[in-house]
């Protein structure tokens, strides 16, 4: 490799404007003539709307005009969608109601929008917004899926009756029964996955810039996807025709999910800005945040696992609820089904699985993908699991995983996924090697005599990443391929400019892709551009978001990069005289072979470009494009080990050590794999220690709507991580990857909460663990 | 935010004529809360009267055993001052521990008892420590200045502008802290002067800050962590939330309390 190549600790080259405040977020965006919307959402958890007046908002001052959602209906906007359609076991399609984006007959959760306010500023627009009369009758809400299932309880909408979504299953249910009638032992536990706001740093925005000369909308977003959202707007909400909408999403302050979907605010500001005649500018602030992006997870599961009497798993049966919220969000079919029931055999060789999904409707705001989704839920399920049953049956947690553990690849598992590689053993024997897990009971011992309880837990992980072969999603009711594009553009001196389809919004894109081509080309990372985030720029894309932009987005690299390497050669021959296939580029020349005969890369890009001499038949110019679409998901893999000190007074844990050793396939910046990693264990300690969304079921109204009670983690209850890598790298993709974004909050969980409830002798104990719960549980024995 | 008029005062005298002069003006002395409060639509003043560049206000002076804590001492002042910590050094690590560095250098000891958050860590202290709070229209006994959740002895239009007390012997103050807020969930302040002693709880009354007349008679009788663990917190006077019922409260105010006798020493 190259000091700048394939695998080189080369520092972030976009980091010096983020960290110097020179990032240019929508927020930044600043165009003449430019005003601001504040929107009026509906206090109750479900109301009907009985009337709406705009008159006295209208009179407020520097307003420009208020506009409601019947207004909206009227010019053909269209309702929002759900994108992946899934059938019940039945054979039914999925109950999906309506979302409109400005409700205009009934809100369905505390923050479902009704109107929007356009003034000079945002304060006179909140001002104005206050002075909307929306008169509601209010109506019964719920806001927990299993109570919604049940009879009686308030119609969310009229398509889904009893709010059931889909019901839905995937497996053997035969088989599995089959082999739990002759289980050895079977563990029987309830899981719950609490329900989380993604909380990225950025909150939303959107810039809707309506050019009534061209007849053209610009929308500024901060979206991890902007060619789905103009896809999404043109084809399903009739904003306008691809040609004449132009989605930009600039630097974008993290998303973890949450800023993949289409939602009202960006649909809404462009229409706005086409009734009012100027651009229209929204930003989210933190409250609105909490109360209408997308959460995640929310799941509560009833597992069994049945065991042969050599503690082989026979069988595993799981039946899942899952809280939909309100409405159906772009990607929220797809998580507990493909995203989720596929991954549950784990890293383990389970002969029947059988799972039944049911998707609900609530009050709430809705719920759809974030960092990992599915694969946390299955992995939490699973590795809770395993641990119980491990404690049941009276046998090591390691040696139990061990001796299930897959361990020939191809591996067709019950549920679709055909894992290509693999070394679990590997892992786990890192994992447990750098946390010594054979000195424990000493630590354990020691921690007893300072009064404190400590506990040891792992989690073996496996996710499915690169998001995935089109043809394949295609039959699963994917709404669109799940390819990537690039393109690589070599300008005339040399330098060069990548076009990816892909999005970065903290990944570190700006610096990997560079490495890429610094590998290839030989050229220091400094002379790469990476251009992303607009739709006029790059033609299209897929975005980024389950760790597919390492695997799939710079898959279509290589691919037009090849293009590029194979146009270059042939030119080189031409012009050094010499054969095709004795050209190599290397260290910034082009050069033939065991020949001191060699070109600079900017003559051999110049001569391109002037194209005074190229050989019979070749164009001018280097340039290419490449999609890439991929045979199978990359199955990353690893095994996380938690240890943990109780303070039994206070319920208070505190986290010693935590190690992660992960096989990623190959890397191409381990720092940058590193800080992914690194990153996404907070998130996964956070949804297990900290975090959880709490809506009120008395009134429907958001308890956690303030970092007051919602609580994050914060560096201080955070150790310092132990990272280590295997590799067996992927073989379904150029470069060997797998893909790392998502891993940590994947893995991390389990192992977390297997070490508390390890720590405190009482199984009986959700996420997040809490001081109270935790107290509550040590004193429960 | 809803549109406000800022005034920012020298002098005291110009804050309470500044104040008289609006029609529904605040006093601002740091605006940790206030200014959150505001920007959340919760709260509506017409003008803000900024106290925080008053000098007289500012300051602390340590004379022997006698402390005086000028209201507009921001919590980084209070924490870092090494004359305090001399003879007091609880009430610094009490600063040290109040939200974020940000905070601690824009909030005002007056600012945080004046508003009397149940949550808030000075209260603990005044009470703890018997501080004399000074104002500008009299002196007001620690026990006679809090009367309830965001409740005090205050005028509209007075203003805290020191606090003054004899250093103790003894003193401690152990925090449990809300996981999501930092605030406290629990926090008691011991302070022991000869036979003299109070343990003043912030965090968990459901009436606020309040002193516990068992662990204070306790503590008087034989001072140490062993003399509290005995003492009944009652659950019912004790706050009940979404981080801690009344029954862990009342729990950990017994754990806190015991914490901090034994870090006093």
């Amino acid at each position: 490799m190259g000091v700048e190549g394939i695998g080189a600790r080369v520092t972030r080259k976009e980091d010096k404007r983020f960290l110097t405040g020179k990032g240019r977020y929508v927020d930044d965006m600043v165009v003449p003539g430019m005003k601001f919307a504040a929107f009026v959402r509906s206090p109750h958890a479900h109301a009907k709307i009985k009337s709406i007046d705009l008159s006295a908002a209208k009179d407020m001052p520097g307003v420009i005009d208020v506009l409601e959602g019947k207004a909206m209906q009227e010019d053909g906007i269209g309702n929002l969608i759900c994108g992946w359609m899934i059938h019940s076991k039945d054979g039914s399609p999925m109950n999906m109601g309506a979302w409109r984006p400005l409700a205009y007959d009934t809100v369905r959760y505390v923050g479902d929008a009704v109107a929007i306010v356009v003034a000079d500023s945002q304060a006179e627009a909140r001002d104005a917004a206050e002075a909307v009369v929306v008169d509601y009758e209010p109506l019964p809400h719920v806001t927990e899926a299993l109570t919604a299932l049940q009879d009686g309880q308030p119609q969310i909408h009229p398509e889904a009756k009893n709010n059931l979504i889909y019901d839905w299953e995937i497996g053997d249910q035969a088989a599995t029964e089959a082999a739990l009638a002759t289980a050895a032992h079977i563990t029987e536990i309830e899981i719950t996955n609490n329900r989380l706001s993604p909380n990225p740093m950025e909150p939303r925005a959107a810039l809707g810039i309506y050019d009534t000369a061209e007849d053209h909308y610009t929308c500024y977003t901060t979206s991890q996807n902007p060619h789905a959202a103009r896809l999404v707007m043109s084809a399903f909400y009739n904003v306008a025709p691809e040609n004449k909408l132009r989605v930009i999403a600039p630097d974008v302050g993290g998303g973890f999910g949450s800023k993949i979907y289409i939602y009202p605010e960006e649909i809404t500001c462009l229409w706005a800005s086409r009734k009012t005649g100027v651009p229209v500018k929204w930003n989210s602030d933190r409250t609105e945040a909490f109360l209408t992006d997308a959460h995640g997870r929310d799941h509560v599961s009833q597992v069994k696992m049945a065991f042969d009497a050599n503690n082989r798993i026979t069988a595993l049966k799981v039946e899942t609820t899952a809280n939909f919220g309100a409405y159906m969000s772009l990607f929220s079919s797809a998580v507990p089904t493909y995203l989720y029931a596929t991954l549950l055999s784990g890293q383990y060789n389970i002969p029947a699985i059988h799972a039944e999904v049911k998707a609900v409707y609530t009050n709430t705001v809705p719920v759809d993908a974030y960092r990992g989704a599915g694969r946390p839920e299955a992995t939490y399920l699973l590795e809770r699991t395993v641990e119980t049953a491990a404690r049941e049956l009276g046998m090591s947690p390691a040696e139990l995983r061990r001796i299930n553990f897959i361990r020939e690849f191809p591996h067709q598992t019950p549920v679709i996924m055909n894992y290509d590689t693999g070394d679990y053993e590997a892992s786990l024997n890192a994992a447990m090697e750098a946390a010594d897990w054979n000195g424990f009971e000493a630590r354990r011992a020691e921690a007893a005599s300072r009064g404190k309880k400590r506990g040891i837990g792992m989690s073996c992980y496996i996710e499915a990443c690169g998001i995935a072969p089109s043809a394949a999603v295609g039959s699963l009711g994917a709404g669109v391929g799940l390819w990537e594009s690039a393109e690589v553009r070599v300008n005339a001196v040399g330098t060069v400019e990548i076009l990816t389809g892909s999005h970065s919004h903290g990944q570190g894109h700006e610096t990997t892709f560079a490495q890429l081509v610094s590998e290839r080309l030989g050229m220091p990372i400094s002379n790469v551009n990476i251009v992303h985030g607009d739709t006029d720029k790059v033609q299209m894309g897929m975005g980024t978001y389950g760790s597919r932009s390492g695997a799939v987005g710079m898959s279509a690299i290589v691919k037009a990069l090849d293009k590029v390497e194979a146009k270059a050669k042939k030119l080189a021959a031409h012009l050094l005289e010499a054969d095709e296939s004795d050209i190599v580029i290397e260290d910034g020349q082009v050069k033939v072979a065991g020949t001191d005969k060699a070109l600079q890369w900017f003559e051999l890009t110049l001569a391109a470009y002037t194209a005074h001499n190229l050989p019979e038949g070749m164009e001018p110019g280097l340039k290419e494009g490449a999609f890439y679409d991929p045979s199978n998901f990359t199955f990353p893999a690893g095994c996380y080990i938690c240890e943990v000190e109780v303070d039994p007074e206070t319920g208070v844990t505190d986290i010693v050590q935590f190690v992660a050793a992960d096989d990623f396939g190959n890397i191409i910046n381990p720092m940058i794999v590193e800080g992914q990693v690194h990153g996404g264990i907070a998130q996964g300690i956070g949804q297990a220690m900290l975090e959880g969304v709490h809506y009120d079921p008395d009134t429907g109204q958001l308890i956690t709507a303030s970092y007051m009670d919602y609580a994050m983690p914060r560096a201080d209850v955070l150790p310092s991580f132990e990272v280590s890598h295997q590799n067996t790298p992927c073989p379904g993709n150029p470069l060997g990857l797998k893909g790392c974004g998502e891993a940590g909050a994947i893995g991390s969980p389990p192992a977390f909460m297997n070490a508390v409830t390890d720590a405190i002798g009482n199984n009986n104990l959700t996420m997040p663990a809490t001081p109270q719960k935790v107290w509550e549980a040590v004193n429960r024995i | 935010m809803y549109e406000t008029t800022y005034h920012r005062a020298s002098s005291v005298d110009e804050a309470v004529s500044l104040l008289g002069k609006a029609e529904d003006g605040k006093f601002l002395a740091g605006g940790m809360t206030l200014i959150a409060t505001m920007k959340q639509r919760l709260a509506a003043p017409s003008d803000l009267v900024d106290l925080r560049h008053i000098d007289a206000m500012k300051g602390i002076s340590v004379n022997g055993r006698s402390v005086r804590i000028g209201a507009g001492t921001c919590h980084y002042d209070v924490a870092s001052s090494a004359e305090l910590r001399a003879v007091c050094p609880a009430l610094c690590d009490l600063a040290s521990h109040i939200g974020d560095p940000h905070v601690r250098h824009m909030g005002t000891i007056g600012g945080s008892v004046a508003n009397n958050d149940p949550a808030a860590d000075y209260p603990s202290a005044v009470l703890a420590l018997n501080m004399t709070v000074i104002t500008n229209k009299r002196e007001i006994a620690a026990d006679d200045f809090f009367k309830g959740l965001f409740e005090t002895a205050l005028e509209e239009d007075e203003i805290i502008t020191a606090f003054s007390f004899e250093a103790p012997e003894k003193a401690a103050y152990a925090k449990f802290a809300n996981p999501a807020s930092r605030y406290a969930m629990a926090g008691v302040f011991v302070a022991k002067n000869g036979g003299d002693v109070r343990v003043a709880v912030t965090g968990a009354g459901s009436d606020g800050v309040f002193r516990h007349a068992g662990m204070e008679q306790a503590l008087a009788s034989h001072w140490s962590a062993d003399a509290v663990a005995g003492i009944h917190v009652d659950a019912e006077d004790m706050l009940s939330d979404l981080h801690g019922t009344s029954e862990y409260r009342a729990h950990l105010v017994k754990v806190m309390a015991k914490r901090a006798v034994a870090a006093a020493g």
